[in-house]
């Protein structure tokens, strides 16, 4: 098994007709993801790799049966493209797109709300590299061959410390079941806490790798829940111990404003929620590893 | 984006909030002749600078002579303003903003934000105003009463009002307290701020509601539907190289060791510099050059990290995914020998075709330092920092 994503899912690129789109299509196409179809409004009749563009959302859905969405649209118009897919019956959407106002990620998490649990749409992202289900799978712009199929979840706000933990396991021959980028936004879609119940209740995930920075509160309401609900070991790694607090470190969730936001305060209250932190990016891999081979011993 | 007290002033006065009146000066001339226009007999004057703790640092000063304003305002002009919110090079004062002093009884805080816990916009205030909300959250944490907004429907009045009362705010006041309440939060929403702040807010003596300090950041991905809001921007008031490279579509932050660094991706990028300081540096900077990592962005970057004179090596530090390694490798190349350097230059590259881009490295004849993990990177950008600095002979990386 795997979260999110999986050989069934089936795709629809929103912003499929852009240049960058296109390019990660094609590398979608290529590693087996089943996309079924496009999203630009305007464009609907036409064709991309002879996948079929659509108006709509609803008309992709009606057409296709896409059941899962990558959102690909600029920033000004990204926020209406989200609620479109969690209107059109989109139950797991991505989105890659970096600079969306925050106002706009507070109207769509409102907006998500006013469907029911059950029918309401998981988002992760945006300003995220996406998620992939190594050999199942690939919805986003990572390389999917760093990954090796396996049994940790990765879960990560940067794109580039995800892949960076990624192919340290695969050197070490270990893989992944999923890895999910929740993204460098402030307001995001989905946050550590609620991908870690994901992979608590995988049987396929075994350990989980979490990759936080600092900035937000994120790191933090994870660690009390990996305290008190979570069984499978968790090892994390946060990134950001020498930034100046006040300044945006790229990421527009990248910033210390408030107590408990930086890499010292969120390596503390991790290692006393009994995570275990590794303590430089090149350990990533090795510390997985070390947890595994404790567990099997 | 940041901007200055008197346009936020300006801003919020249009939702409804009082303030007093006053006038911007760009020159002590100016800010003599403006108190004339106010009139009165005693006027603040307040240097304009992108940095809260002023009042501390002298750039607030109370005067009650045309002569006096004169004197003041010829000592702020052209000085940096070192506040503790400024690092040690301060922040220059080019405009001063001239109010008649007001007599007030009591002083409010006042903040708007976004949170990210509840991912709304959150309303903190404190009956302790005239403190930065830091120093009040440490002495007086009960004093703060905090509330958020639904986004769907906006600030409700009902909101505003148990917000008036926690304060205490005298009843004849309530309704003018409502009115500052929901105008700070229909600027915040309308205008894509992520900070609205009044600190003081004050009960003057003639029992009116007025804000004596005003502070707006704005979303800067939000600035597309804004150009009234990016007319705004000071450039005076920025990192030279850090808007220099924002201009140029990259994120650099400039800090104050000796190792520069080159990363793609925010969270590599701190990686990088956290590693530094592990391996016992300093890291120069942060820089983001994006997931593509072009030899045209690696070469801005080079350019960018060698214009800090204190950098003494570089660290590069690249994940090629899509992009393989032996193309960014050939990008470092190219850039190298279109811009030599004089500092030792460390390579590390990860991902895709890893050996090719270190062949590619190795054939090019610079100097170039190659190393696998990222560790082993900051390692020997240490031991080449401190050889460089030992020898005080610069290796020439061409």
């Amino acid at each position: 098994m795997s979260i999110f994503l999986d050989r069934s899912s089936r795709i629809v690129v929103q912003g499929i007709t852009g240049r960058m789109a296109q390019f990660h299509t094609k590398e979608m196409l290529d590693y087996g993801s089943n996309v079924v179809a496009g999203v630009v409004p305007g464009k609907g009749g036409e064709t991309v790799f002879g996948i079929p563009v659509f108006d709509t959302v609803k008309q992709a859905v009606e057409a296709t049966g896409a059941d899962t969405s990558l959102v690909f649209v600029p920033p000004p118009f990204a926020a209406d493209s989200i609620m479109e897919a969690a209107d059109g019956g989109i139950r797991y959407c991505v989105c890659i797109t970096d600079g969306i106002p925050a106002q706009d990620m507070i109207r769509v998490k409102r907006y998500m709300m006013r469907y029911p649990r059950e029918r309401r749409m998981v988002l992760t992202g945006p300003n995220c590299a996406g998620t992939i289900s190594p050999g199942k799978a690939l919805l986003g712009i990572m390389p999917g061959h760093i990954y090796l199929p396996g049994n940790v979840g990765i879960v990560s706000r940067s794109g580039t410390l995800g892949y960076e933990a990624a192919q340290q396991l695969k050197d070490r021959g270990i893989g992944v079941s999923t890895s999910v980028g929740i993204g460098g936004d402030p307001i995001n879609g989905s946050s550590f806490r609620d991908i870690l119940e994901r992979f608590e209740a995988d049987p396929d995930t075994h350990i989980i790798c979490m990759i936080g920075e600092i900035g937000g509160p994120q790191e933090a309401e994870a660690a009390a829940y990996i305290q008190d609900h979570m069984t499978k070991p968790v090892i994390a790694y946060i990134a950001g111990l020498t930034a100046p607090k006040g300044r945006t470190m790229g990421h527009a969730g990248a910033i210390i404003s408030a107590f408990g936001e930086s890499a010292s305060e969120k390596v503390e209250i991790l290692t006393a929620a009994g995570v275990t932190v590794a303590e430089n990016p090149s350990v990533i891999g090795e510390t997985v590893a070390r947890v595994l081979n404790k567990r099997a011993a | 984006m940041d901007i200055h007290e008197y346009q936020a002033k300006e801003i919020l006065s249009r939702f409804g909030v009082t303030v007093p009146p006053g006038g911007l000066a760009y020159s002590p001339e100016q800010a003599a002749y403006r108190a004339r226009e106010l009139g009165g007999s005693r006027w603040i004057v307040k240097a304009q600078v992108h940095a809260g703790g002023r009042g501390k640092a002298g750039g607030v000063k109370l005067c009650s002579s045309e002569n006096e304003i004169h004197e003041a305002t010829n000592a702020m002009f052209g000085r940096k303003l070192v506040t503790h919110q400024t690092g040690a090079e301060g922040k220059g004062i080019y405009r001063v903003y001239v109010e008649g002093a007001v007599e007030f009884n009591r002083e409010i805080y006042l903040g708007f934000v976004l949170d990210r816990s509840s991912q709304r916009v959150m309303i903190v205030a404190s009956s302790e105003g005239g403190m930065e909300i830091e120093e009040i959250s440490a002495k007086k944490p009960e004093s703060i009463v905090r509330s958020t907004v639904e986004p769907a429907v906006g600030l409700q009045e009902f909101q505003a009002r148990e917000i008036a009362y926690a304060l205490k705010i005298p009843a004849s006041l309530t309704q003018q307290m409502v009115r500052t309440l929901q105008g700070c939060y229909r600027a915040f929403r309308e205008l894509d701020a992520t900070m609205v702040e009044i600190n003081p807010l004050v009960i003057t003596a003639d029992n009116r509601i007025l804000a004596l300090d005003a502070k707006m950041t704005f979303d800067g991905n939000a600035l597309f539907r804004h150009p009234q809001i990016s007319e705004l921007r000071d450039k005076s008031q920025e990192d030279p190289r850090e808007a220099n490279a924002a201009d140029r579509g990259l994120a650099y932050i400039g800090l104050s060791g000796n190792i520069g660094c080159i990363v793609n991706g925010a969270g590599l990028a701190m990686a990088t510099m956290d590693t530094i300081k592990l391996a016992g540096g300093e890291p120069a900077n942060f820089l983001d050059i994006g997931g593509g990592a072009t030899p045209e962005r690696v070469a801005k970057a080079f350019r960018l990290v060698m214009s800090d004179s204190n950098v003494q090596a570089i660290l590069v530090n690249i994940f090629a995914g899509i992009n393989r390694c032996d193309w960014v490798a050939e990008g470092v190349v190219q850039a190298l020998t279109a811009n030599p350097v004089d500092v030792p230059v460390i390579v590390r590259l990860s991902g895709t075709n890893v050996e090719e881009g270190q062949k590619i490295l190795a054939k090019s004849g610079l100097p170039i330092i190659r190393a696998n993990s990222l560790m082993e990177a900051a390692e020997r950008a240490v031991m080449a920092w401190k050889n460089d600095r030992k020898q005080n002979t610069k290796v020439r990386a061409v």
